[in-house]
């Protein structure tokens, strides 16, 4: 990790958004006082990982990558031994596991041995296990990683709900585009450790323009490509990517003519031309010249309108 | 919102608040016991070995080692098959899968306290110990043995493979936290090897070979086993009593000390 300094408001759904490898992992590790920085600080719910990782824990519940459960026991068991975990007396025990059944939804299954779930059915238990003890700060590391549609925008629905009607703030790490733009209130791009971007979702699009011209070429033709599209008025950036070039430009409908124009006479002939608003896709492109949507299975996803809707922003005692 | 230190108000208006030690060994240890009942299977081969070698060992041995005067072979190997049930016993297998699912690092997330983790698992491996350790007496019962020492005797003979057992949980925890890895902690098992075969398992020192005889003298099993026989066979022997706890002591202190600096170290490095 390497110039990482964020922060992030209490009552907010903070998105972490990279591809593989980029740190995202890592500094939720660091975060959760999994892992000792080598150097800098970090403060969650106002207290220092590092010297106060006893403070920290009980005021976070972390869902891992993966969703870590004990398959030889129970649902029920893992909730019952989560709630002992944290140190929960037997009152407060019952009612939390109570809570925590109905939020994970699986039905009689809680009663059996977790080998027996689905993927869905698991990370559903793992969210329900990480909020037993009512944490302030919610870290979700690619909670959706592996996920079918469906139990995705499952996912998705109950981290609105938890951050809306609890007010409890989530740290979302993801490599899905589409999740940090549905869910994250601000968004931070991380590539290669550092953070090259941070803003909403809708700030973040507007900096790459108004709208967005995709140009599709074969490879020998993009370099050509872009060094006319850069001496066009009206276009204010270039990308080059693999499969053609992207440019951002504050309206689309009029410079696609001119590009399309300048191309022909350049010699260049494109697969095809599209305009588009801007995704967080195009925003990373324009940050890391690469583009993530290659592994991105939940482009396409329907019934997430961007943005994260509306919600009551409750103020905790500071977010991480 | 509390920021009282050490406490934090639940969603639910439930306090999350420190508890105490025992309290986490006991959470824990729920887990550890319960996972170990729901795989009887993994306890066949803690009693199919020990009952293989005291009958092989009786078949072959009883009628010429007991032309030495003063040997009761059979009670002479009830020791060595409760060696053979007990060491090696242990939940390493279980933390390492932990460890490669991630779900120690959930554990690690909450408030328990670190030891805890080790010695929670460590109860259940004391539960394993004293259930293969009575049904190892048993068969020495049946077989015809007698403690010379009574019930207090035979107490303290269950306690003495207990606290061996133990002692020796420290070589695969360590290798389970040390590596992650499920392959090395199964091979820790070698170690067994050394540990139960350059003893006198088969005969009396003074019978051993010279060389054999010296390892031997290095090998706290050699302790433990003669210590447990005097229980069964010369009455309470304060010196053999000793030398085995001291071997068990000693041995506990190696492996411990190495099994919770590994814990410390994973902790510490995630």
């Amino acid at each position: 990790m390497d110039g990482v300094d964020l922060g992030v408001d209490a009552g907010e759904i903070y998105g972490f958004l990279g591809p593989n490898g980029a740190g995202k992992s890592t500094t939720v590790r660091m975060l959760c006082t999994l892992l000792k920085p080598t150097a800098g600080q970090a403060t969650v719910a106002g207290y220092d990982v590092v010297d106060r990782p006893g403070e920290v824990r009980i005021r976070i519940g972390v869902a891992l990558q993966e969703a870590a459960l004990d398959e030889r026991q129970t649902g029920r068991e893992i909730l019952d031994l989560q709630a002992r975990l944290y140190g929960l007396s037997a009152a407060d025990r019952a009612a939390s596991i109570a809570r925590a059944v109905d939020l994970a939804d699986i039905g009689d299954a809680m009663d059996d041995r977790i080998k027996t779930y689905s993927g869905g059915m698991r990370r559903r238990l793992d969210l329900a296990a990480s909020l037993i003890h009512g944490p302030e700060v919610l870290f979700l590391d690619e909670p959706t990683t592996g996920l079918d549609p469906v139990s995705r925008a499952q996912v998705w629905d109950e981290v609105r709900r938890l951050n809306g009607e609890l007010g409890v703030t989530v740290f979302l790490t993801t490599q899905y585009l589409e999740e940090a733009d549905a869910l994250a209130d601000r968004v931070a791009i991380i590539d290669g450790g550092r953070i090259v971007e941070e803003g909403s979702p809708a700030e973040l699009k507007r900096a790459v323009g108004a709208d967005v011209i995709v140009v599709d070429l074969p490879p020998e033709a993009i370099a050509a490509a872009a060094a006319v599209a850069e001496t066009l008025p009206d276009v204010d950036a270039v990308t080059r990517g693999r499969r053609g070039v992207t440019i951002a430009t504050a309206d689309g409908a009029a410079t696609v003519a001119s590009v399309a124009v300048a191309l022909s006479g350049a010699g260049i002939h494109p697969r095809s031309l599209t305009v588009r608003t801007p995704s967080l896709d195009d925003v990373f492109l324009l940050a890391t010249g690469y583009r993530m949507s290659a592994v991105d299975p939940a482009a396409g996803v329907g019934g997430a309108a961007p943005g994260s809707g509306s919600r009551a922003a409750t103020p905790g005692s500071g977010g991480p | 919102m509390s920021t009282r230190p050490g406490a934090a108000v639940a969603a639910g208006g439930g306090m999350v608040r420190p508890v105490g030690i025992v309290t986490d060994i006991a959470t824990v240890a729920r887990r550890s016991v319960r996972s170990l009942l729901r795989e009887p299977e993994a306890m066949a081969p803690a009693l199919i070995i020990p009952t293989f070698f005291f009958i092989v060992n009786i078949g072959a041995l009883e009628s010429f080692v007991e032309r030495s005067p003063g040997i009761d072979y059979r009670a002479f190997q009830i020791p060595v098959a409760i060696i053979f049930a007990v060491t090696g016993i242990s939940r390493a297998s279980v933390l390492v899968i932990d460890i490669q699912t991630g779900y120690l690092d959930r554990m690690l997330v909450t408030p328990v306290r670190r030891t805890t983790l080790l010695l929670g698992m460590m109860v259940a491996d004391v539960v394993l110990a004293l259930a293969l350790s009575h049904v190892v007496v048993a068969m020495g019962f049946v077989a015809g043995v007698r403690f010379e020492t009574g019930v207090p005797g035979i107490l303290l003979f269950l306690g003495m493979a207990v606290a061996w057992s133990l002692a020796f949980t420290g070589f695969p925890y360590t290798v389970a936290l040390r590596t992650g890895n499920p392959a090395a902690v199964n091979s820790s098992f070698l170690i067994f090897f050394p540990f139960a075969f350059l003893t006198p398992a088969y005969l009396p020192r003074e019978l051993m070979t010279g060389w054999m005889q010296t390892v031997a003298a290095w090998n706290p099993v050699t302790y433990l086993l003669e210590g447990m026989r005097s229980l069964l066979s010369d009455g309470w022997q304060a010196a053999a009593i000793g030398k085995a706890a001291a071997a068990i002591g000693g041995l506990a202190l190696v492996t411990f000390v190495m099994a919770f600096r590994s814990l410390a170290r994973r902790v510490a490095t995630g």
